[in-house]
């Protein structure tokens, strides 16, 4: 009885440090930011200016996208590699529904308006992370597995549909009615790029699940102790199937606008995307092992990985170098963090923004 | 027997060799004492018996003789030398060994790589299979056991896997082997099998320190007795001395006051009837874990289950409570068949289910206390899909007010609480969320008995107020804090039932430990 008396002590003791680091890390990913942008201004006067702003919030809006999708996969104790799959499949559901359905039988072909487009994207990604929140909660596949087996699919599904090829000018005809696709990619609002003011808009409603709702409460309880969440009669099944499909809706959502962008679509977007995602919920402090994590945090993280990669295409540092670079920090962080054991993590964190910093 | 007793016997002969001796032991974990000036001695070649309730320090004890934690006063001699064991390490070197309830084995890999795990015997850089497969052979006939050195250990049987571990010990030349609950898994004739493996080792010399909740199966082999209760050696005598009888009343005590059944009002209706209630065991063995048991309880009704490990008190109520599915029988809350709800729905309906674990089961480690005490009850507090943060708010208070949790609020952190304090947290999460029928699982599991004293309270109010309570205890004298009624429970079966005025022993008797006593 004493044991357990001494251990909860030790826990609690264990629970102030690890409140402290949680804040620190924050913090740390915030100062990561503000360094970034120091280093960068200071090597490149094209850093620090409004228009070069905006242009690096419009490329962080695809990884901030897809990490909010993950961060809600990660407090379910999870992980999602299926998302950047997902994402390229996603522009070529949109491009090939802006091509236009042929309906062989009627002999027409049938144009459906963008918003359409958008919704039946958005339900495919819904239904790809479906099937990975079914195969994780009822056929008890590892997330691991399952969606790495996802994110082959919808990779080989996106090259059959294509045949290997690039989906161009999606810009749709006045006369069809299917106009403005590139919206999404290319206006702004008062300046800002619509894809940041997506990503802010979703942001704040992930902020509101999390933080107000029931659901929200469920996901923090049932990432933190899955058994104990169900024993209090939170649905888990249904909160996993749902946090899979939510994260499948975000990368249908930053493959919508990729492809807006681009104004086309091409079978290969968004390969390694995941593990940026992943990346920038790690650096923004969220526990792999669930139930830790936050909005905030998470887009901190984006932020601070979109504008370092964009600072080194800026001063020209060669991409492969880029590449070293990023096969340091991201799968090394993240197997890092999986490897260790809980107390240490922290550390192993501190670690991976002092990288960041670096 | 070669050692001989005096009439009173309270001092032992010396005739027996004392190889490792704790003297005036203590061990305190902040205000709580868990072993108060214990002298505890290990006979060279006998069987020295632990005897004592869960959270009387046996393990504590244990612990301390093994080197796995510092004692905070006194003094252990081995050999008639002071010594003070830096770690386990430290003591399996001195020839001290400890073989925990749950086996540390590695199921993937074979016996020989499991008796040399981490001292492996290497030859040119490379791994001596050969030598190794040699030794273990040689460990195993020393054990007149038919055990293959190259079987892989999740092909054994669970007390051929106690041989393995048993076998480890000796090839790092244990003299004295601690075993904590080694027969709690096995079956019948593994427990003999393992028997024999220990009279073998007394032959050898080794001193053997034997932990099991199995009274008359421990005595078998028992040369010594030691009982302690609450931290305190309450006795200590020779085998001719002692039997069943003994032990238990060493081991209660008579002065183990939680409270009296509630009374001075009318019980209501039945609020739960189990009726024929199967369920199967998980592992696919044609056996049932619960064995077509029918119960009823009345609201305002306490109905206490003791029973073994393994009777099936969990598995019969994370059936009642929808985690485990039934294979026969139903389930009727105030009248209503649960089957088919799943556990929300349950819960809704006033079925809560307090589980055994609390760490596990009960608390979400990385919410605040509040965050856990609205959880299971938050769907009440939705409004306009938002959860309302003045209804949570008030919740938590009445919570914390209710079940008397002693902290700093809803804000702080739940590995701040103590243990008693967080098992408070759970049963205020089921209490809040307003059941008819409130299970609970050895809601008095590992926490001190103050706090024992105060959950049983929590219950008796509830069931004032027309609550009906079912709650499980492996102690017991708790049978006889707030229940009106003890239930044992034996191989899932009801195997008696008792008011409130019977007797410790009776009910021991019944539920197979002491079945002579």
């Amino acid at each position: 009885m004493s044991e357990a008396k001494s251990t909860s002590t030790i826990a609690a003791v264990h629970a102030k440090k690890f409140d402290l680091g949680e804040l620190f890390l924050e913090g740390r990913a915030f100062l990561a930011l503000v360094v970034i942008i120091a280093v960068f201004s200071f090597l490149s006067p094209n850093y620090f200016t409004l228009s070069n702003f905006l242009i690096m919030a419009s490329h962080v809006a695809i990884y901030g996208l897809l990490a909010i999708g993950m961060l809600l996969v990660v407090l379910n104790g999870g992980i999602d590699l299926s998302v950047g799959s997902v994402l390229g499949l996603s522009g070529i559901v949109a491009g090939y529904l802006m091509k236009g359905i042929e309906l062989k039988s009627f002999g027409i072909i049938l144009f459906e308006p963008v918003w359409v487009v958008a919704l039946l994207t958005c339900l495919a990604g819904a239904v790809l992370g479906g099937v990975n929140g079914v195969l994780i909660a009822y056929l008890r596949v590892p997330a691991f597995v399952a969606t790495l087996g996802v994110m082959y699919v919808a990779r080989g599904v996106a090259l059959l549909i294509t045949n290997g090829l690039t989906f161009n000018s999606l810009g749709g005809r006045p006369e069809l009615g299917n106009t403005g696709f590139d919206w999404l990619g290319f206006n702004r609002i008062l300046d800002v790029p619509i894809g940041v003011i997506v990503l802010a808009a979703l942001a704040g409603l992930a902020g509101l699940l999390l933080s107000q709702t029931a659901f929200g409460r469920w996901l923090y309880a049932s990432g933190g102790n899955m058994r104990a969440a169900e024993l209090s009669g939170v649905p888990v099944k249904r909160v996993q199937i749902a946090v899979y499909a939510l994260s499948g809706v975000c990368a249908a959502i930053a493959g919508l606008v990729l492809s807006s962008q681009l104004t086309s679509a091409g079978p290969t977007a968004g390969t390694t995307y995941e593990l940026t995602a992943i990346a920038a919920v790690v650096v923004g402090g969220a526990a792999l092992t669930g139930g830790r994590g936050t909005v905030r945090g998470t887009m901190l993280g984006a932020f601070v990985i979109g504008f370092l990669s964009d600072g080194l295409v800026i001063i020209g540092v060669s991409s492969y170098w880029q590449t070293v670079y990023r096969s340091c920090h991201r799968p090394r962080g993240i197997a890092q963090l999986n490897s260790i054991p809980r107390g240490k993590k922290i550390a192993a964190r501190e670690g991976l923004t002092s990288f960041v910093c670096e | 027997m070669t050692a001989k007793q005096n009439s009173a016997g309270k001092e032992i002969d010396v005739a027996d060799l004392v190889v490792l001796e704790a003297r005036n032991v203590s061990k305190s974990f902040g205000n709580i004492h868990a072993l108060k000036a214990v002298n505890f001695a290990v006979h060279k070649g006998k069987v020295t018996t632990l005897f004592g309730e869960n959270g009387a320090g046996k393990s504590t004890l244990m612990k301390i003789l093994s080197g796995i934690i510092q004692p905070s006063g006194g003094e252990i001699l081995l050999d008639g030398a002071a010594v003070a064991f830096t770690s386990s390490t430290d003591a399996r070197n001195r020839g001290i060994s400890i073989i925990h309830q749950e086996l540390s084995l590695a199921q993937n890999l074979s016996v020989r790589d499991n008796i040399f795990m981490g001292r492996e015997i290497l030859k040119y850089g490379q791994v001596d299979f050969a030598e190794e497969e040699r030794q273990t052979r040689a460990l195993m006939t020393g054990l007149q056991q038919d055990i293959d050195p190259l079987t892989k250990v999740e092909d054994l049987r669970l007390g051929q896997q106690q041989i393995v571990e048993i076998a480890r010990s000796l090839s790092v030349n244990s003299r004295i082997l601690i075993m904590d609950e080694p027969t709690s898994a096995l079956s019948a004739t593994e427990v003999e099998l393992l028997f024999k493996v220990v009279e073998d080792l007394k032959a050898k010399d080794v001193s053997i320190v034997y932990i099991s909740h199995h009274l008359e199966e421990a005595l078998q082999i028992t040369d010594y007795a030691v009982v302690l209760r609450d931290g305190a050696m309450t006795a200590y005598a020779s085998r001719g001395d002692i039997d069943l009888e003994w032990i238990v009343r060493n081991m209660v005590g008579e002065n183990f006051d939680l409270g009296s059944p509630p009374s001075g009002y009318e019980m209501g209706k039945v609020a739960l009837a189990i009726e024929d209630l199967t369920v199967p065991s998980k592992g696919g063995v044609a056996f049932n874990v619960v064995d077509h048991l029918s119960l009823s309880v009345r609201a305002g009704e306490i109905v206490c289950i003791y029973g073994l490990m393994g009777a099936g008190r969990t598995e019969m109520m994370e059936c009642v409570a929808g985690r485990l599915k039934s294979s026969g029988g139903r389930v009727l809350l105030v009248g209503h068949d649960v089957a088919g709800l799943s556990i929300a729905e349950r819960i809704t309906s006033g079925l809560s289910l307090v589980p055994e674990d609390r760490q596990r089961d009960g608390l979400v480690q990385t919410m605040s206390v509040g965050q856990n005490l609205s959880l299971a009850s938050i769907r009440t507090f939705v409004k306009n899909l938002f959860v309302s943060h003045a209804d949570e708010v008030s919740l938590i208070d009445r919570s914390i007010k209710q079940v008397h949790i002693k902290t700093s609020g809803g804000k702080a952190a739940i590995g701040s609480l103590s243990g008693g304090n967080q098992q408070k947290v759970v049963i205020g999460k089921m209490m809040a969320t307003g059941p008819k029928v409130l299970l609970l699982d050895e809601p008095s599991r590992g926490i001190d008995v103050g706090a024992k004293g105060e959950v049983f309270k929590l219950l008796a109010e509830g069931a004032k107020r027309g609550l009906a309570v079912i709650y499980s205890t492996s102690e017991v004298g708790e049978c006889f804090s707030v229940a009106h009624r003890i239930v044992v429970l034996r191989r899932g079966r009801i195997s008696a039932e008792f008011t409130a005025n019977t007797t410790k022993e009776a009910i021991m008797a019944a539920s197979g430990e002491a079945m002579a006593a």
